[in-house]
């Protein structure tokens, strides 16, 4: 049956064993020839290409359904098999079966009874959705412990399983020297025994015992057996009896459907003979297309060779076997079939060399096709290749807003966004089609009513656009203000794609906005992002509801914000609102300088300044920043630098604002103004202060340089002094553990006591030379700043550069590798001095030694595997983390349920709390007190405030920032 | 005021916030002694704006969230699978290695090892706590005496030291006891010195005697190697506190002197066997919990751990992340074709005659169809324009 249209959804997908009558049905031609091509190249008919199994040349029609290349499915084929053969995938359970089943009758060695059982346990285990195989497998290991069936007495035998797919039959046939052992024991010292009795006692003729005895004559099995009695000896010897797959076909042909239903196995859909293969599929030509090479010639598919190798032995085996061969040659043949059709299927059978390739390389057969993480499953169908997908370097833009991209010319002039043309906006769509393909907002396709599609080409567009009318469809360019996807890997939380709005540039690469360079763990060192065109309506309104940046200015994971000033955003407010060491007050400004620092914002008035200074007014770094807040803002933490930030309705009272007020990864300000005023006032608020910090940074200058981490001589002194002192420490520890002295702590070898001491010993060195060093760093020092501040970097890495670069490790020890007893030759052996165990007493100003440097890279190397390792291990972590969760849904009775419907959770987290909104150490609790204390005093100061605060009012969220203007004219939301 | 009117009673009753937050309303209006209706309502709508607005919204795929949220600081945590926790003395798996270890729930963790918290008198008397860790520590020929091997006389002797035993509180005729009924010879006692010799003389018996000696365990749980004794600054005061080397819950808690209400284990199928699904899933939230915290990862939302720990403990038993867990038993063909094992899940699907309803997610994306996971889930109709 040929099926004349696709359906239009696909309800569920049944899965079975098939008929082999149904292959011959469904099969567009039978396979003959292991040719392909002939001479002329034309495919040959009946052969592996023939044109019958669809089509893969263009331009050329399917010999079944008439459709050209592209259409045409592809058809499959059949190759009669001259013998059967097994189907590898099935040999466990073709054992199973022949073990539980009666070599004669072929029926389930089960009773009644215990079918019953099994039938039960069946029906248990498939409710409770636990695994068939279990029950299966004690029903066969039930059965065979039967020696004889139940139903029509035959004594069964052992069967064997040579992997991977011969069966023998372990049975007992008369022995070779049966006339010796017969005469054996007839000659019996105590019993002898005549031929004429035996003849008496068996009920066999004397002249056939005599020619039994004279070995003429092979007993068969009934008078085998009344000799055996007669004379209580063993005739038998055991004996493997190889089972050919017909013989096994045979045999399941015979189990009845009842039998096989107990086993968990649908007859219906999948009768065990159907498991060993008289007829083989073909797979289509579009399955296993072969390609032509620059040189003209034809390179197949693996699928191909193997057929062919299958069809080729199928053919001999027919002709030996009509001409008579011997059945010795008739087995290898096959064998040798069976192992072709073997690694058709897999060829990576255990115990079976793989078929290669003539280059060596082993052939990649259909279970290589399904397989693995760049197989079908994972590779074709869970994960697809896309359009409307862009990929470029990205670069940092500070005047583009945290919700935009930057999108060069020519990748806008690439990606299409499809325009319903009508009478609003006909004007825009001719005024695209007529730019045409490669002007910037320009079109590059149109699709008329009646379906047809028409590329705009520079010389068409002029006409084309006077065309265009309500009713067509146009494939514009990516304009300012359109919703895109953007990502990059590792996409390891949500926060990885994120919906941005479009803002076309120049130039080749994309630009970003630098605060959201942490939710993608993006940095500018040459990172690549993917960008990806969203193409219908449902979709864009989702990702700009849902997916835009600012949506996501809160992370799920610790219910803070991910969003926030980084690196110099965090200096440069620092900068400006922290006092000054010497008077004391944050620093002033005059009118230009003010106003210069908030040119970036939306402020456009100052307010009134702050005080009068040699008969010019000022303004402080706090009232500044306090421009930004929100006028009702009121909080009090304590900073990254350690004083007590206040601010009260909205101004900054006290503290200096750094990375814990508007920082990445919990920003005390941000945090609380996304959560109380919402995302479009948060990411307004994390705009401003990055422009208000770049200002400030420019406005004091900021820079570092090798003479920020040189000491003066006298603490240069002081650090080796420091180090010397543990240098005598660890002198002294020695020479206590050489002498045997040293103690060692509970549960620990002197050794490790050792090793311990020594390691605190020169830890508190480094320390020490740190705390030096850093007393004769002022605090302005940029370095110093940087880490106070948390924009970058640490007082470690300060200690590093300008004190002592300290003890280096490997796997948490001194190293203590290399040569015996030494790490390096240039030390004695066995010496644990610091030096030599990979002490480096140096800074990274000061320099290191030769051998110091090694150790360092030893120290170095370690971190880099680590991070090699790690991110193997951590990545399928992940994998299998997010595959068995990812059923998990809230529900709206707000139970968590996977998509059986089974209740995970009752209450999500217990509380039902959106993990968004909380943060894990804080115990939320709704600020009635807060609340009350609001609407007893009614301190708002207008009612759209109340209404607000009330929860009658929707936030707004997804009003376009390229729309400014509609907002200005009161339009609030997209929607 | 001590009550509110009635028509405000109402207003908060009539409300639908949890009652724990009602009461506190309530509370909160007799303390700030509210008597105008429309100012209770106004109160009650903006609690309840703040408590709608701080829920998971419905159909949020909090699956994912949560596993993104584990994973996705996975890739910042170290290698280093030793360390200790607390203690110096002993070596704890930790870091990825250990997150790993408890989503695999794996029979045995890398370093069992358990804190046993103790009662009363125990907990503050050094001399009581020894009691208890010489009941819990194993105790082996080794640290109780010399054993040395005579060739000549096929004899091994033990010269057990006095003051261990008396320590350990153990009598010599149990030492002999033991040692004939666990190696089947005769051992003669003569004072502190205990002699046998295998029956036939071999030399190879007689070395496999020492060996089998130095397995037999005289006292104590045998797979608890070490105990650690440690005073402990808590909230209820100084005590002392043992962290053990290997784990056996369900013997420990058995010890007299052992407080079984705070004594806990690392491995969770323990916590299972002895007290239940309940108690694993609250242990698996603790591990997981304190993994993150030593990497300095304590920012990760409990409510993802709890998510994982539910998921896992779902069916009354304990399964893993993963193939042979949860990830193996979906119901879905496909989707378990997709993660693992792909050839043999349709290979067995084939043989049962399975059919996937394509209920998941993973089957939808292979198909082609909308999942079924947040605005997937949705079902919109246009109204009419009456409406």
């Amino acid at each position: 049956m040929v099926i004349t249209q696709s359906p239009k959804e696909i309800d569920s997908i049944g899965f079975g064993l098939m008929n082999p009558e149904e292959y011959r049905e469904m099969s567009a031609t039978k396979i003959i020839t292991a040719d392909t091509y002939d001479d002329d190249g034309f495919p040959i008919d009946m052969g592996l290409m023939d044109p019958r199994l669809g089509v893969i040349d263009p331009g050329l029609e399917c010999k079944t359904c008439g459709k050209h290349s592209g259409q045409c499915n592809g058809h499959f084929g059949h190759i009669e098999l001259a013998a059967p053969v097994i189907h590898v995938g099935f040999t466990k359970l073709i054992r199973r079966l022949l073990r539980g089943t009666c070599r004669e009758c072929s029926r389930l060695m089960l009773t009644e009874e215990e079918r019953d059982e099994f039938r039960e346990m069946l029906k248990t285990v498939r409710s409770l959705d636990q695994d068939v195989n279990d029950v299966t497998k004690a029903a066969i290991r039930q059965a065979r412990k039967k020696d004889f069936c139940p139903f029509c007495g035959e004594k069964q035998y052992e069967i064997s399983h040579e992997k991977p797919t011969t069966y023998y039959e372990i049975q007992n046939v008369l022995a070779n020297d049966y006339p010796q052992l017969i005469a054996a024991a007839m000659q019996d010292e105590d019993d002898p025994t005549s031929p004429q009795e035996l003849a008496e006692k068996t009920g066999i003729e004397l002249a056939r015992i005599n020619e039994i005895l004279g070995g003429t004559f092979r007993p068969a099995r009934e008078a085998r057996r009344s000799i055996e009695r007669a004379l209580d000896v063993d005739l038998t010897v055991e004996d493997m009896n190889k089972l050919m797959p017909s013989d096994i076909r045979d045999w399941f042909e015979d189990i009845p459907d009842e039998d096989i239903e107990v086993l968990g196995i649908n007859a219906q859909n999948s009768r065990p003979e159907w498991m060993v293969l008289t007829v083989l599929p073909v797979p289509p030509v579009t399955a296993r297309p072969s390609i032509t090479l620059d040189n003209g010639q034809r390179s197949e598919d693996d699928l191909t060779h193997k057929l062919v190798d299958i069809i080729r032995i199928n053919q001999r085996f027919m002709e030996n076997r009509e001409a008579g061969a011997p059945q010795l040659i008739i087995e290898d043949l096959w064998e040798l079939l069976q192992y072709h059709v073997t690694t058709f299927m897999d060829n990576e059978i255990s115990g079976t060399p793989p078929a290669r390739h003539r280059s060596g390389r082993p052939l990649k057969t259909l279970s290589q096709r399904l397989k693995g993480k760049e197989g079908r499953f994972r590779g074709s169908l869970s994960g697809k290749r896309v359009n409307f997908s862009a990929r470029t370097v990205i670069s940092p833009d500070p005047t583009l807003s945290l919700n935009e991209v930057g999108v060069p010319d020519r990748v806008a002039t690439e990606m299409t966004q499809t325009m319903h043309v009508n009478e609003r906006n006909l004007d825009k769509a001719q005024r695209y089609v007529a730019n045409g393909p490669e002007r910037h907002p320009g079109a590059n396709y149109v699709r008329r009513p009646d379906g047809r599609r028409l590329k705009v080409t520079e010389k068409n567009c002029e006409e084309l656009s006077g065309k265009v009318e309500p009713g067509w469809e146009v494939n514009r360019h990516l304009i300012d203000g359109d919703i895109v996807l953007f990502n990059r890997q590792p996409s390891l939380h949500r926060m990885s794609i994120m919906a941005h709005e479009v803002v076309v540039m120049p130039y080749k690469t994309f630009r970003l906005n630098t605060v959201v360079c942490p939710p993608y763990n993006a940095d500018f060192d040459g990172d690549e992002m993917n960008m990806h065109a969203l193409q219908n309506e449902e979709a864009r309104a989702e990702a700009r509801v849902l997916m835009r940046v600012q949506e996501q200015i809160l992370s799920p994971r610790f219910g803070r914000n991910i969003i926030g000033s980084i690196q110099d955003h965090i200096s440069g407010s620092y900068l400006l609102t922290h006092p000054d060491p010497e008077t004391g007050d944050p620093p002033r400004f005059n009118e230009t300088q003010a106003s210069d620092l908030l040119r970036g914002t939306s402020i456009d008035e100052l307010p009134e300044p702050d005080g009068v200074e040699e008969s010019e007014a000022y303004w402080t770094g706090r009232t500044i920043f306090s421009q930004l807040l929100p006028d009702d803002l009121s909080m009090e933490f304590i900073s990254e630098s350690g004083d007590t930030v206040v601010i009260n309705d909205g101004q900054l009272i006290e503290g200096t604002i750094d990375s814990e007020a508007t920082g990445e990864f919990g920003g005390e300000i941000v945090d609380k103004i996304t959560k109380q005023y919402g995302t479009t006032r948060s990411r307004v608020f994390i705009n401003e202060v990055s422009s208000l910090a770049i200002r400030s940074i420019m406005h004091f200058g900021f820079s570092i340089g090798i003479d920020d981490e040189t000491v003066p001589p006298e603490a240069k002194e002081r650090i080796a002094e420091a180090i010397e002192n543990a240098y005598d420490q660890v002198e002294r520890l020695i020479e206590t553990y050489e002498q045997g002295d040293l103690e060692s702590l509970p549960g620990r070898t002197v050794d490790e006591t050792l090793e311990m001491k020594i390691m605190q010993a020169l830890g508190r060195a480094r320390d020490n030379a740190g705390d030096i060093a850093e007393d004769h760093l002022d605090e302005s020092n940029p370095a110093v700043i940087m880490a106070e501040s948390g924009a970058r970097g640490s007082l470690l890495n300060l200690t590093q550069m300008a004190g002592c670069v300290g003890q280096q490790s490997v796997r948490g020890e001194r190293i203590n590798r290399g040569y015996e007893g030494r790490t390096l030759s240039h030390f004695k052996a066995d010496d644990l001095g610091a030096g030599a165990r990979g002490f480096v007493e140096n800074s990274y100003t000061s320099g290191l030694t030769p051998k110091e440097f090694f150790f360092h890279a030893m120290g170095g190397r370690e971190g880099l595997v680590d991070t090699a390792v790690r991110t193997s291990k951590s990545g399928y972590l992940q994998r299998r983390l997010i595959n068995a969760l990812s059923e998990l849904e809230t529900q709206y009775d707000g139970t968590v349920r996977d998509s059986r419907d089974n209740i995970v959770q009752f209450e999500f987290g217990e509380d039902g709390t959106s993990p968004m909104m909380v943060g894990s150490k804080e115990d939320f609790d709704v600020d009635v007190e807060h609340i009350a204390d609001r609407i007893i005093e009614a301190e708002f100061d207008s009612d759209e405030e109340k209404r607000r605060f009330l929860g009658e009012v929707p936030q707004e969220t997804n009003l376009s920032e390229h729309t400014e203007r509609l907002r200005a004219a009161g339009v609030i939301s997209d929607d | 005021m001590t009550e509110l009117k009635r028509s405000i009673e109402r207003v908060i009753d009539d409300s639908e916030l949890p009652k724990r937050l009602r009461e506190r309303v309530r509370q909160t209006m007799i303390d700030r002694e509210v008597d105008d209706k429309s100012v209770a309502e106004e109160i009650v709508q903006a609690v309840s704006a703040q408590y709608e607005a701080n829920r998971v919204d419905p159909l949020e795929p909090v699956g994912t969230v949560s596993a993104q949220s584990i994973g996705e600081p996975g890739t910042q945590m170290t290698m280093n699978t030793f360390h200790y926790a607390g203690v110096a003395e002993i070596d704890v798996t930790q870091g990825l290695p250990r997150l790993i270890e408890l989503v695999d729930a794996r029979k045995k963790p890398d370093t069992p090892m358990m804190t046993v918290y103790l009662e009363d008198e125990f907990a503050d008397d050094r001399e009581k706590a020894h009691e208890v860790v010489w009941q819990i520590e194993s105790t082996r020929i080794l640290s109780l005496g010399d054993v040395s091997t005579n060739v000549a006389d096929m004899r091994v002797t033990i010269t057990l030291n006095e003051e261990t035993l008396e320590e350990r509180m153990i009598e010599p005729e149990t030492v002999q006891e033991r040692i004939e009924s666990q190696l089947g010879v005769d051992a003669s006692l003569d004072g502190t010195v205990i002699e046998f010799g295998p029956t036939q003389p071999s030399y190879r018996e007689l070395l496999q005697l020492v060996e089998d000696l130095r397995d037999i365990v005289f006292k104590g749980i045998e797979d608890i190697s070490r105990v650690v004794i440690r005073k402990e600054e808590l909230d209820e005061g100084e005590e002392f506190v043992l962290y053990t080397e290997g784990s056996s819950f369900g013997d420990v808690l058995d010890i007299d002197g052992v407080d079984a209400t705070r004594t806990i284990t690392n491995d969770i199928h323990e916590i299972h066997k002895n007290l239940g699904i309940e108690a694993a899933r609250e242990a698996i939230i603790n591990e997981t919990m304190e993994t993150l915290e030593e990497q300095g990862l304590d920012d990760v939302n409990v409510r993802h751990l709890m998510l994982v720990a539910d998921i896992m403990t779902n069916n009354g038993d304990i399964s893993s992340i993963g193939r042979h867990g949860i990830s193996g038993a979906k119901a879905s063909v496909l989707a378990r074709a997709a993660f693992e094992v792909t050839v043999n899940h349709l290979l067995d699907a084939a043989v049962h005659g399975e059919i996937d309803t394509l209920s998941g997610v993973t089957e939808n994306v292979i198909v082609g169809k909308p999942i079924k996971l947040g605005t997937g889930d949705v079902d919109l109709r246009v109204g009419t324009a009456d409406q």
